[in-house]
């Protein structure tokens, strides 16, 4: 059976692993390259790395650190942050990159996850969303950017659909209200954006415990879901959210 | 030296890397005589196998293929294992290089599956195969050098992506299901290996498989 995904996210701050609470107060975790090895080890499916820097300053990401990320890890993992064309979609392909995740550029030009898409496959090309709850827009969610910063006045499961037809090959819901907040992610928007295309979702923002891991697989139709605090802290491992989610019934990667 | 056949199919390097890892030389090529003068040939590939065929004969990489699959250890990864086939249902239906005989089909639509297969799954060994065309009922389940794993008693997880599989076959060594199908994961035809899943993103248990094939 397939089973559902565990997916450690690190944002990498000048090439350091940080955390913060909503884009702020961000505190040093390690080397990147260190921790994947850690979770890869530890049970991790999958990892993905956010330049959160690059974006923000508009420059490209940090090819050196995917390299050493590829060399030293035999799990897929996706980089996102400071991508603006297709090619350097390719410099992070090639360096050995297996998912490419776009965010606020595929807002401001659709065309790349197409472009992306026909260059390197549909499964390669993730992408993020930011919604945030809104009155503004038919589903109760605004897409916003550029790290929060920005609101689009997009409708999240429009943009969500649109983006498929595009070409993207997955999406990662990073639910605004809830990233950080370590109280559980935020079931509405991911179960709408499930329901809304044929595609992988990946819930993103408020894993704190391993039961929210548990309850979005079960309630809310995801795919694979993020962890982040949780397991930086050392508060919980993924071996332990893992027997979770595995004495909950749902399909999960035991051995690894 | 261990060939990588490089036919314009998609990224490469996680493949040297992983072959990299277990310290095994690997040259990536497009060049029939250096497949030819290899010990070893793996024949990766992601994307359409339509233009997958067009590549290998516009780089007249087809007889280079065949006579490496029929003549030393070769290892098919994901489309580099649907064109050994006969056939594949994509883009209309395409010939591909009728190495394993059988049919390469799309995943049907089914609600709750999300097509491509994307994601870790469980790669259960075709007992009745590997251990040797005794019944898996009656056979003493076979240990294999990968830990723990006896094939077609245990399931193993592999990383997939994809959104054609290919049928089961007589040399289907590995069996997976997905969206209400039960398809090849892994054939093996003597010294001829291939695999839908990617060994080389499929963490220890993958470096296990490719080591398990650089000594067959």
């Amino acid at each position: 059976m397939l089973t559902k995904r565990v997916i450690p996210c690190l944002d990498v701050r000048n090439g350091r692993v940080t955390k913060g609470v909503k884009f702020k107060n961000n505190v040093d975790l390690g080397d990147p390259v260190e921790m994947a090895v850690s979770y890869s080890d530890g049970g991790a499916d999958e990892l993905v790395f956010y330049d959160i820097t690059a974006s923000a300053e508009r420059r490209p990401i940090d090819i050196g650190m995917v390299e050493a990320v590829a060399k030293a890890i035999r799990i897929p993992f996706a980089v996102g942050g400071g991508i603006s064309s297709v090619e350097d979609m390719e410099r992070v392909i090639l360096a050995g990159a297996e998912k490419i995740s776009v965010n606020s550029l595929a807002v401001r030009n659709p065309d790349i996850i197409a472009d992306g898409a026909k260059a390197f496959g549909a499964q390669c090309i993730v992408l993020g969303m930011d919604p945030v709850k809104s009155g503004k827009t038919a589903s109760g969610y605004e897409i916003t950017t550029r790290g929060f910063r920005e609101f689009t006045g997009m409708d999240a499961v429009e943009w969500a659909k649109r983006a498929v037809d595009l070409g993207a090959g997955e999406i990662v819901v990073n639910s605004v209200d809830a990233d950080g907040t370590r109280e559980g992610f935020e079931l509405d928007i991911t179960r709408l954006i499930a329901e809304a295309v044929d595609v992988p979702v990946v819930a993103s923002g408020g894993a704190g415990k391993p039961e929210h891991l548990v309850t979005v697989f079960r309630e809310a139709k995801a795919d694979a879901a993020i962890v982040a605090g949780m397991i930086h802290s050392g508060d919980y491992t993924i071996s332990e959210i893992k027997a979770a989610m595995h004495a909950a019934g749902i399909p999960t990667r035991m051995s690894w | 030296m261990t060939a990588i056949i490089d036919y314009k199919a998609g990224n490469l390097t996680s493949v040297k890397l992983a072959f990299a890892a277990l310290g095994a030389e690997t040259v990536v090529t497009s060049d029939p005589k250096v497949i030819a003068a290899a010990d070893r040939v793996v024949f990766p590939g992601v994307g359409a196998a339509k233009s997958a065929m067009e590549n290998l004969r516009a780089l007249g990489l087809v007889e280079p293929v065949k006579e490496a699959a029929a003549t030393k250890p070769f290892l098919g990864i994901c489309l580099g294992m649907q064109i050994l086939f006969d056939h594949s249902e994509e883009d209309g239906g395409v010939d591909c290089l009728g190495i394993i005989p059988g049919h390469v089909r799309r995943f049907p639509t089914v609600p709750g599956f999300k097509v491509p297969e994307i994601g870790w799954n469980g790669v259960t060994g075709n007992g009745e195969r590997v251990t040797g065309n005794v019944s898996p009922e009656r056979s003493e389940p076979r240990k294999r050098s990968l830990e723990g794993w006896e094939w077609g008693t245990v399931t193993k997880e592999f990383y997939f992506v994809h959104s054609y599989y290919a049928e089961i076959v007589p040399e289907t060594a590995g069996v997976t299901e997905y969206a209400g199908v039960k398809f090849t994961a892994m054939v093996k035809k003597g010294r001829l290996w291939a695999c839908q899943f990617h060994p080389e993103k499929s963490g220890r248990i993958g470096l296990e498989l490719l080591k398990e094939w650089l000594s067959c």
